[in-house]
């Protein structure tokens, strides 16, 4: 775990998000400052991690699914140490191993993903080869609630709930939007807690940019025995920038230098 | 072929408690030995490929090798991006193993006829091409991948094949001669297309060498290409479609490295025509009608 406040964390991730995004005039700002919470809570509060080794066998495994969102990823290994603040600026850029969707070249990444629907098989994959073989670490697992309407995850959570893989956590990040508009208005999979719970999960939905709360349901989703746990983390897209929240548009926008400076004085705050 | 593997599965997992076997609910009669010896190490996944592969690299992301069995088309094309991105992509040691090759489940239909799977496997840049033509050559293959283990591809027919090579230990892009008598012309099959070849062509190609390709791969290619260079004519078989099959690969092996030789050979490729789609029947009866031989 790392030792910095979590909510402080919280800012220097969503201000180097904005940062890259806008020098690499990329897409998926939304996307990423949609979990910037999440990430700060699990970097500072929940993950066991050893910054020296990055393959520590005995750390916890942490999965971005939704791979677009990797900025905010980039953004607390370069607060930890895994690669240089300096780097993010290579980011998006000709030759970088900071390539747009989520990278297993960078140090500190388990997988690379990009293609939505991967990472919670190979999450339950992960979880079962700790259980089978009686390992301590946990596997978490970030997905998308458009993600879900890729039928793979529901093969897995099929899956993980009827080999009792407790050691599995996936947070979904339900900001209600993805390509277009709506999640609701795309393909409906609300009420997602029920659905969950009927595949035999445990549900933990909360405010997915209350600190407190995400921490209360990680230390929860740490006790369970028998039971795959999910983090239903209601979150608004775009957070922490007035003109990004709940608008479609920021999922493929990027901001232009008066926009970057308008964001950074909001985030930063 | 099916029973060797799992036997050798079996006499493998004995020593590796990372040995693990998937399957996509299919193997019935055939992988009951590997799941009662080990069940730990067997799970069968359900009718759910995508997440067979997608649970298939997590654990073989840990450092588990893991086979995944099922028929033709179910494990390839069915999860075809998980085997690109989470396996391929990121070079776990992760073997997919079909049965029914070609049109082994003949009269089971298009759905069971594995005629296009080369195709989708063999342009994964990291996986290796696994295609025996009997036992031994299925012992061969196995033997191989569990001591260099890969993103790989073991393609098996069924079972009843008889033995028709000789050698039980082959290296990738290793020529595995049947008959070398120093000619100048091949007849080079992969996969169980060797039995035809040796059933009904062996008297046909009088004065010819013949041999198979059972593990391949572009990777290692180059002295493949400089040994086939020596022929000046080559024919090649398989029980599958021309486009993107083993015929394909060895003429694209000659764009790759053919500037390293001085004369190509004429190659001519034999192959399921596309008049087997929807075809039904005995594989015989299949393969009498849509072989371009």
């Amino acid at each position: 775990m790392y030792s910095a406040n979590s909510f402080l964390l919280s800012k220097k991730i969503r201000a180097h998000c904005l940062r890259m995004v806008t020098k690499a005039g990329a897409s998926h700002i939304a996307s990423a400052l949609s979990i910037a919470d999440i990430v700060a809570v699990l970097y500072s509060d929940v993950l066991r991690l050893f910054s020296d080794n990055p393959n520590h066998k005995d750390r916890d495994r942490f999965l971005l699914s939704k791979g677009h969102a990797c900025t905010a990823i980039y953004a607390i290994l370069a607060e930890l140490g895994y690669i240089s603040e300096k780097e993010l600026d290579s980011y998006g850029m000709n030759g970088s191993r900071l390539m747009n969707h989520i990278s297993h070249y960078v140090p500190g990444v388990e997988f690379s993903a990009g293609a939505l629907g991967h990472l919670l098989p190979v999450a339950a994959g992960k979880a079962l080869y700790a259980k089978q073989h009686q390992q301590e670490w946990k596997t978490y697992v970030i997905l998308s609630d458009g993600e879900l309407n890729e039928g793979s995850n529901w093969e897995a959570i099929m899956f993980s709930a009827h080999h009792r893989l407790s050691g599995l956590v996936a947070v979904v990040d339900k900001n209600n939007y993805q390509s277009f508009t709506t999640t609701q208005d795309t393909l409906n999979m609300d009420p997602l807690e029920d659905k969950f719970l009927s595949f035999g999960w445990n549900v933990y939905s909360v405010d997915g940019h209350s600190h407190d709360e995400l921490k209360g349901a990680f230390a929860s989703a740490n006790c369970s025995v028998n039971t795959p746990s999910v983090v239903i983390a209601n979150t608004i897209k775009g957070k922490g920038v007035s003109f990004m929240e709940n608008n479609v548009e920021w999922h493929y926008r990027n901001p232009s230098s008066d926009q970057l400076s308008i964001a950074l004085s909001e985030v930063l705050i | 072929m099916r029973k060797t593997f799992i036997h050798m599965l079996c006499e493998a997992a004995k020593s590796n408690s990372s040995l693990y076997l998937l399957v996509g609910d299919l193997g019935w009669s055939v992988v009951e030995p590997f799941m009662k010896e080990y069940p730990n190490q067997f799970f069968n996944i359900g009718v759910a490929e995508q997440n067979m592969v997608g649970v298939g690299a997590g654990l073989a992301s840990e450092g588990s090798h893991v086979f995944a069995y099922s028929i033709g088309s179910f494990p390839t094309w069915r999860c075809a991006e998980q085997l690109r991105n989470d396996i391929d992509y990121h070079n776990l040691s992760y073997t997919t193993v079909t049965v029914g090759s070609g049109v082994a489940y003949g009269k089971l239909g298009y759905s069971h006829h594995a005629i296009q799977d080369i195709a989708l496997m063999r342009s994964l840049p990291n996986t290796l091409m696994l295609c025996p033509c009997d036992p031994l050559e299925t012992q061969a293959c196995i033997s191989f991948i569990l001591s260099n283990p890969s993103p790989s591809y073991l393609r098996l027919h069924k079972e009843g094949e008889p033995i028709i090579t000789t050698k039980s230990s082959i290296l990738p892009c290793e020529l595995n001669y049947i008959r070398k008598c120093g000619s100048k012309k091949l007849a080079l099959a992969t996969g169980v297309a060797a039995q035809d070849l040796f059933s009904c062509g062996k008297d046909s190609f009088d004065g010819w060498d013949i041999a198979t390709l059972p593990i391949w791969s572009s990777k290692y290619s180059g002295p493949l290409v400089r040994s086939l260079a020596e022929y000046n004519l080559i024919y090649t078989y398989e029980d599958h479609l021309i486009s993107g099959g083993f015929g394909s690969w060895v003429f694209e092996q000659f764009q790759i490295h053919g500037d390293a030789c001085e004369n190509a050979p004429s190659i001519s490729c034999k192959y399921l025509s596309s008049e087997v789609i929807g075809m039904v029947g005995d594989p015989s009866y299949v393969k009498s009608k849509s072989q371009i031989w």
